[in-house]
């Protein structure tokens, strides 16, 4: 019998729920397609005037993602809560933040990294041009494990509540609004011909402070939604 | 070991139970008895620090367990009334992932050896899903082989087992006190553990 170190933890997590993400692909592929659907709907309706799309190319495909990774964060936790796996977590002999931090990556691999390698083939429906949707997918790397990682602190604290779900929404969404303004800045800036280190380097401090505070955050909220 | 002193629970309005103390040590077990509702899940809970006690110091090796915390719970080991397991996932990868998440790491010929004797043998590999609920428990209870927490606490550990699932139980109870184990427990159903002087405590 061997003890298992941080990192053996860590990686458990991840695996399991990658494992149970594969097992309930249903849920997996309703975020996707409601990714593709939302994305697709706006050229339909909008029309086909090529600069106007892409002028709203990067906010649309933002906002999708939003709404998306949102979809997901209810299942985050209960299911765990649910059939107690979280007890056994809370009583697990690393810290809860390290678990969490594993939950966080799973979803993220689940929810916001299928959302970024679809993003550059709807790019093209809005007609974005290379550089652009370069910056699109680099911007959204960075911004998506934030949205995760924010929307756990959501779903944690709305955890075992009827009805969390509409609670979930407004409680994160106005968090996302930096992300959004960032990722979709970046896309603007390239396009005018201006510098994206800014708006790319403040998505990049964002994501490390989210790594370092919100997985102690959660883990937090957790305790409260357990007593 | 395991000192409690002056503790007192509430839920929501209604004080459970107050001004309560007792020690246990090595190889001891120790039955809480009391009618539906009389806060016993509430006792074992707290005992397990999901649950800050209103009033009152739980004591593991003389420090309070909400100081010592992931070193208190690298000793103990907790069953529920939920089982903990998930149907999509097979009695083997279920155990080995509890297991994993109670810092021990499992390889499978120790996990099936341990579902084979909580009399699995033949429904390793099935998805919990197809399981009876008396197998689930057994799946979950199996937690009970692979482990080296020295204090159990175990909450109903006998709902949906049948006799011969009982007796293991008491088998392990056994067991685990011969190896200077503890345990705290409830249930309803008579649990006789050979060779030691079983503990009670009342609340009411």
């Amino acid at each position: 019998m061997k003890r298992s170190s941080m990192l053996d933890l860590l990686v458990l997590v991840i695996r399991r729920d990658l494992v149970l993400a594969m097992r309930r692909r249903a849920d997996v592929l309703t975020t996707l397609i409601f990714f593709v659907m939302v994305v697709s709907l706006f050229p339909l309706g909008v029309g086909p005037e090529i600069a106007m799309l892409r002028k709203m190319a990067a906010g649309v495909l933002w906002v999708a993602a939003l709404l998306s990774s949102m979809l997901s964060l209810g299942r985050l936790f209960s299911a765990d809560y649910l059939d107690g796996t979280l007890e056994q977590m809370m009583l697990a002999p690393q810290s809860l933040s390290l678990l969490v931090l594993g939950k966080m990556a799973a979803h993220w691999m689940v929810s916001g990294l299928p959302l970024v390698l679809l993003a550059p083939v709807l790019g093209l429906q809005f007609d974005m041009s290379a550089q652009a949707l370069g910056v699109l997918i680099v911007g959204l790397l960075l911004g998506t494990p934030i949205l995760s990682m924010i929307g756990a602190i959501g779903a944690a604290l709305t955890l075992g509540l009827r009805g969390g779900g509409v609670l979930l929404s407004l409680l994160v969404l106005p968090l996302y609004i930096p992300m959004l303004i960032f990722g979709t800045g970046a896309v603007e800036a390239i396009s005018s011909g201006l510098s994206i280190a800014s708006h790319l380097s403040l998505l990049g401090a964002l994501l490390v402070l989210a790594l370092v505070f919100t997985p102690w955050v959660t883990a937090q909220a957790l305790r409260i939604s357990m007593e | 070991m395991l000192e409690v002193s002056n503790l007192a629970c509430t839920r929501g309005d209604h004080r459970l139970f107050s001004g309560l103390n007792f020690t246990l040590n090595l190889g001891q077990i120790m039955q809480v008895q009391g009618a539906n509702g009389s806060g016993k899940t509430s006792l074992l809970r707290t005992l397990c620090g999901f649950v800050a006690p209103d009033e009152g110091v739980i004591a593991w090796r003389g420090e309070n367990i909400h100081e010592l915390d992931e070193e208190y719970f690298a000793e103990l080991l907790y069953l529920g009334h939920l089982n903990a397991i998930k149907d999509e996932l097979s009695a083997l990868e279920n155990l080995r992932i509890s297991a994993g998440l109670s810092g021990v790491e499992l390889n499978e010929k120790a996990a099936i050896a341990a579902l084979r004797r909580m009399g699995l043998r033949g429904r390793e590999m099935l998805p919990t899903k197809v399981l009876s609920q008396g197998q689930r428990r057994r799946v979950a209870l199996a937690r009970l082989l692979v482990g080296d927490a020295k204090l159990w606490i175990l909450d109903e550990p006998l709902t949906a087992l049948d006799v011969g699932a009982v007796a293991l139980i008491q088998e392990l109870i056994a067991e685990h006190l011969a190896r200077q184990g503890m345990v705290i427990f409830t249930t309803h159903q008579p649990l006789q553990v050979a060779g030691t002087e079983m503990r009670s405590l009342l609340l009411s």
